[in-house]
């Protein structure tokens, strides 16, 4: 319970804050709150918008949060994100027509993965064997990787007048609306499904599993892990590799289960609020879960009181959280 | 002549920054956050000159937006001893946050802000050249220099000696986001309005800079230049070059990869760089 | 004058200073002597204003100057130099010297001219343009001391200054001490050394575990009086010659000219079965380091350490845990243990693969726990105990369950300091278990500062100085003078 102390302290910060400026606009806090839980929880469309929108979250705080348990800090989850759902993109136009939908859907998949952990083993590398800061390659393979894919579809795969691929045929994700016709017009996807299962399987891999055990102690001791013959470069670039993975089929929301075409930007910065999501989730696959709905809600709630206030309060709140949860953890861990 | 004029337009918000981020990570406080000085200096400079009228109340405000900012990652990272990687990551979003709101409950729009008197770039571009220069006259040449460069790589022998690690961090981070916000305010005042997110990522190359001058000044200054030279050949050459911009752009974040590799020499940052502890 | 009087300070649970008093004269060079842990380095950073006793007097020329601060302290006269030196390694020696001091506009020739001056008027050479870090260590020293007198120092307190020098820079930092002292300033050195103390102190006092245990005249006692006083509990000399090991046996450990960087310089020894192995001698003189190489996480510069036979100095730590060596560390909250992880999963660290390839049984891993708990009585019986809430003995009781009595057998034990900060319980438990792998056949390697429990348990004892053996001598040659004696170099 003590680990909580900082994202509840983060929340009444949100809150207070959030007071401040509806009340600087003009409006009363009750009124807004109450919109905003009409326009996310409070009606089908909402709901799934929002669930829309934890699932990619759950994607990249699963990333983060990986990195998180081994002492490495995932700054890179964005471009591991964006090859993630551009290596889908590529593998379902590469597909042959006739192939089974199920079997399509797992090779995207496992290309997603793939493209994200190419993203993830460059700067575990260059951590581990080169000593480099993975906090600043990871900042500016974000930016190296978005001009990379930028190009590649501009230049090449685009189609005329826009900055996404073809759409795909193949490896499409059904809409929750195909079972839930409340959810109709909503982007919810049966991605959904592949956050819940990723964030059990991640769960289950940091704490039963031998290598978590390992991964673990590196990042709790690494003098310990070492003087017990624990190889700790190999540890960190595995770890980071595989927290690129996690990015990376986040990325299949967006390409297989919503617009059927990787688009240049689509990310939106769900990498970085993915730090956000991994911080308040105390880094545990429950709590990312929750928090992802938490931060996707504020994102979507937004949008639902834009007529009261703007809506880039929540991207204000978004920043403030951080700010508290990490006073909050530092204060802590000083007492 | 008018490439070197051009170069040096190009590199103004990096030289600010830059020398900004050089002197807050010399003190041993980690700059992630010079994007979000940036924007908000550039906010608050338009802010400034629209309501202000002039263009001298733009660039008071948009020094004063930037420290404003760096404010509360100095109070976050040195009073509460918060992860200063965190606490700069979470700076950058609220920039983006606050512009944005600012922009929507000022000017209703949520990415423009309407004509505002600029100007005043030719005494910015001195400025920003000058500030790489100050910083480095003042941290080789005065008492406080001597001081932070102590805070920066052994705290704990400065502190022996009497000096309060604490304030000169703090001092260190709020000049950095000033001059950052300077840079932004260059940014705002020459192309006479704020918009969204119009940084556009030169925070980072700015700190790119810092790392690839192995936290040297003069080193700093001449990465800006480099990377400034190289965007503007891209600009030049457009259309007709074999190389695609992206690459281009792509070039300094390359670079200091590389840098941080040591493919081509150790780079050393700051003994306590990062860690909260004095 | 200086003097304290009962001090006393805590640190948490760890009682670094008890009762302890110190008068020094002025004018005199008083040493202040101890093993490591013996609470000298707190008591006069007490005296210089660094730290705070809980409670006790500190009087400087009758003045009550208790709890001041080091800026105080240094008004007064009074200057610390460190151990670990508090210089900026990029900085110039003159930006140091000034630092703190400056003007506002650096006059880097005149602070130069003034570095420069004092330098030759106390006869300690430096470079004032010298980067600290291209400095060698006798310099760096001779810079603090310079920085210290440069603020006006007349009472200098010195923490193990000799513990990087060569002896010619011994002889010299002498000469420098001697002159400062004909000149009206004291010199407070705290040291281990005892050589050291009877050739240059006038005045020495002894502490151990905290309190100080006597004040003498240099002229009047001798090097073992010292020793004694600085080691001397009640010795427990009982030995238990149940079993002799098998000298004549093949080795299962054979270590041949092992340099390990400038800490270990030419080591050579074997160990046989069923030996306990002592290497006794003050820390700092190269045990950690040669127990680390021999552990596989330090790298060998040169020489060969053999297992049963087979070279390892090139495998892993983990393939030499294979070949049977287990390691307890010297720093278990750092080395030995991962604080936030449970008493049951510290149990397995090392070990895990044997536990499950990919899922962990942990089934498996909690009869292992209770097993180990039992039979090395580590409290409280909780396996799902963090280990950080347990106290000192119980942790190196899980280092030591681990290692000796874990799921991977072991041949050779190197055990490091392993009954440092334990109480009396928990340090009969472990000797125990050592008392019982020799009757089994398996060899310990046993480093220790504590001269009673090398006596209480190994078969023959090395004395370790200054990266070498000088000596190794039977268990039935031993004792306290004569191991106390080459401990301090003065044999």
């Amino acid at each position: 319970m003590k680990a909580l102390f900082p994202v509840l302290v983060g929340a009444l910060v949100a809150l207070v804050v959030g007071d401040v400026l509806i009340l600087g606009v003009g409006q009363s806090p009750a009124d807004v709150y109450r919109l905003l839980l009409e326009g996310t929880w409070g009606n089908p469309y909402g709901f799934a918008q929002v669930l829309y929108k934890a699932t990619t979250l759950t994607f990249t705080g699963l990333a983060v949060a990986l990195a998180l348990r081994a002492g490495l800090f995932n700054i890179g989850a964005e471009a591991q994100l964006a090859l993630g759902g551009f290596a889908a993109s590529v593998a379902g136009l590469a597909l042959p027509i006739h192939t089974p939908a199920f079997l399509a859907i797992v090779v995207c998949v496992v290309a997603a993965a793939a493209g994200g952990a190419v993203g993830g083993a460059v700067p575990g590398a260059l951590n581990a064997w080169f000593g480099a800061n993975e906090v600043i390659t990871t900042i500016l393979l974000n930016f190296v990787v978005l001009f990379f894919l930028n190009w590649v579809v501009t230049a090449h795969l685009h189609v005329p007048e826009t900055v996404h691929t073809p759409a795909l045929t193949n490896g499409i994700v059904p809409r929750l609306s195909v079972l839930i016709p409340a959810f109709r017009g909503s982007a919810a996807n049966a991605t959904v499904l592949l956050a819940i299962a990723a964030a059990v399987v991640t769960g289950w891999f940091v704490f039963r599993t031998r290598f978590g055990y390992e991964l673990r102690a590196v990042g709790l001791s690494p003098d310990a892990a070492e003087a017990a013959g624990i190889v700790l470069p190999r540890v960190r670039v595995a770890t980071f590799t595989l927290a690129g993975a996690l990015a990376g089929m986040g990325g299949t929301n967006f390409v297989l289960g919503y617009k059927h075409y990787y688009e240049d930007g689509f990310t939106g910065g769900a990498g970085l609020i993915g730090i956000a999501v991994a911080l308040a989730g105390r880094a545990h696959p429950i709590g990312i879960m929750l928090a992802a709905l938490a931060f996707a809600t504020l994102s979507q709630g937004g949008l639902a009181i834009h007529a009261l206030v703007p809506k880039q309060m929540a991207d204000i709140l978004q920043g403030v959280v951080i700010l508290a949860i990490a006073i909050a953890s530092a204060s802590r861990a000083r007492s | 002549m008018g490439l070197i004029l051009q170069i040096v337009r190009i590199a103004t918000p990096y030289l600010f920054a830059a020398a900004g981020g050089t002197i807050a990570e010399r003190s041993g406080i980690v700059s992630l956050g010079l994007e979000g000085y940036m924007l908000t200096g550039a906010c608050a400079a338009a802010f400034g000159s629209y309501y202000g009228g002039t263009v001298w109340s733009g660039i008071l405000w948009g020094a004063t937006g930037g420290a404003l900012l760096a404010s509360i990652h100095a109070i976050a990272t040195i009073r509460f001893r918060a992860d200063q990687i965190v606490s700069g990551i979470a700076v950058n979003i609220l920039a983006v946050g606050t512009t944005r709101f600012a922009l929507r409950v000022a000017f209703g729009s949520s990415s423009n802000s309407p004509r505002v008197p600029g100007g005043a770039s030719g005494a910015l571009e001195i400025g920003g050249l000058l500030s790489i220069v100050a910083v480095a006259m003042i941290l080789d040449r005065t008492r406080f220099g001597l001081r932070l460069r102590a805070a920066g790589e052994h705290p704990e022998a400065a502190t022996t000696v009497g000096i309060s690690v604490s304030r000169i961090r703090a001092i260190a981070v709020l000049a950095s986001g000033a001059l950052a916000g300077l840079g932004g305010t260059f940014l705002a005042l020459d192309q006479h309005q704020f918009s969204d997110e119009m940084t556009a990522g030169r925070g980072f190359i700015a700190l790119a800079a810092v790392i690839f001058g192995r936290w040297d000044p003069v080193r700093v200054g001449a990465a800006c230049l480099l990377f400034a030279g190289a965007e503007a050949l891209e600009i030049n050459l457009q259309g007709t070059s074999a190389i695609p911009s992206q690459f281009v752009a792509m070039i300094p974040y390359v670079l200091t990869i590389v840098a941080l590799a040591g493919i081509v020499g150790r780079s050393v940052p700051p003994a306590a760089l990062g860690k909260s502890g004095h | 004058m200086l003097s304290l009087e009962a001090i006393n300070k805590n640190y948490g649970t760890v009682v670094a200073n008890r009762d302890a008093s110190l008068t020094v004269a002025t004018g005199e060079i008083h040493a202040v002597v101890g093993e490591n842990g013996a609470g000298k380095t707190t008591l006069l950073r007490i005296a210089a204003g660094e730290l705070r006793a809980d409670s006790g007097r500190v009087m400087l020329d009758d003045r009550d100057v208790s709890g001041w601060s080091v800026t105080e302290a240094i008004a007064a006269g009074v200057g610390m130099v460190h151990q670990h030196f508090m210089l900026v390694p990029t900085l110039t020696v003159t930006e140091n010297m000034i630092l703190g001091r400056e003007p506002v506009f650096l006059d880097r020739r005149r602070a130069s001219q003034a570095v420069r001056d004092l330098s030759e008027s106390t006869g300690l050479a430096v470079d004032p343009e010298a980067k600290v870090s291209d400095l060698s260590v006798g310099e760096a020293q001779r810079v603090e001391i310079l920085k210290a007198l440069y603020r006006g120092a007349t009472l200098l307190i010195l923490d193990e200054p000799t513990a990087v020098l060569s002896l010619p820079e011994v002889d010299d930092l002498w000469k420098v001490l001697r002159a400062l002292r004909d000149h009206g300033s004291t010199v407070i050195l705290i040291t281990h050394k005892l050589d050291e103390v009877m050739a240059i102190a006038d005045t020495v006092t002894v502490m151990r575990n905290g309190q100080t245990v006597g004040q003498f005249q240099t002229s009047e006692v001798t090097p073992a009086d010292l020793a004694l006083a600085m080691v001397g509990r009640e010795l427990a000399e009982f030995f238990t010659p149940a079993q002799r090991p098998m000298m004549n046996a093949a080795p299962v450990l054979e270590i041949e000219n092992l340099v390990v960087g400038q800490a270990v310089d030419g080591v050579s020894f074997t160990v046989a079965p069923g030996e306990i192995f002592g290497i006794a001698g003050v820390e700092g003189n190269g045990q950690h380091e040669l127990i680390e190489a021999i552990a596989g996480y330090a790298k060998v510069t040169s020489g060969s350490i053999r297992r049963g036979g087979t070279p390892i100095e090139r495998l892993s730590v983990r393939r030499r845990g294979e070949l049977g060596i287990a390691h307890i560390p010297d720093d278990r909250q750092r080395r030995g243990l991962v604080l936030d992880y449970t008493v049951a999963e510290n149990l397995i660290l090392g070990r895990e693969r044997s536990f499950g390839r990919v899922r962990l049984d942990r089934m498996k891993m909690a009869i292992e726990a209770q097993r180990l708990i039992t039979a090395f009585d580590i409290r409280p019986h909780d396996p799902r105990r963090l280990a950080r809430t347990l106290s000192g003995g119980n942790q190196q009781k899980v280092v030591v369950a681990r290692e000796m009595g874990g799921i991977r057998d072991f041949h050779v034990l190197l055990a490091a300091q392993p009954t440092r900060g334990v109480d009396i319980g928990a340090l009969e438990t472990i000797h125990a278990h050592f008392r019982l792998a020799r009757s089994e056949g398996r060899s310990v390697v046993l480093v220790s500062s504590d001269l009673s429990e090398l006596l209480a348990l190994a078969d023959r004892i090395a004395v370790m100085l200054r990266g070498r053996f000088v000596t190794v001598v039977d268990r039935a040659d031993a004792s306290a003078e004569v191991i106390g004696r080459y401990m301090a170099g003065a044999a």
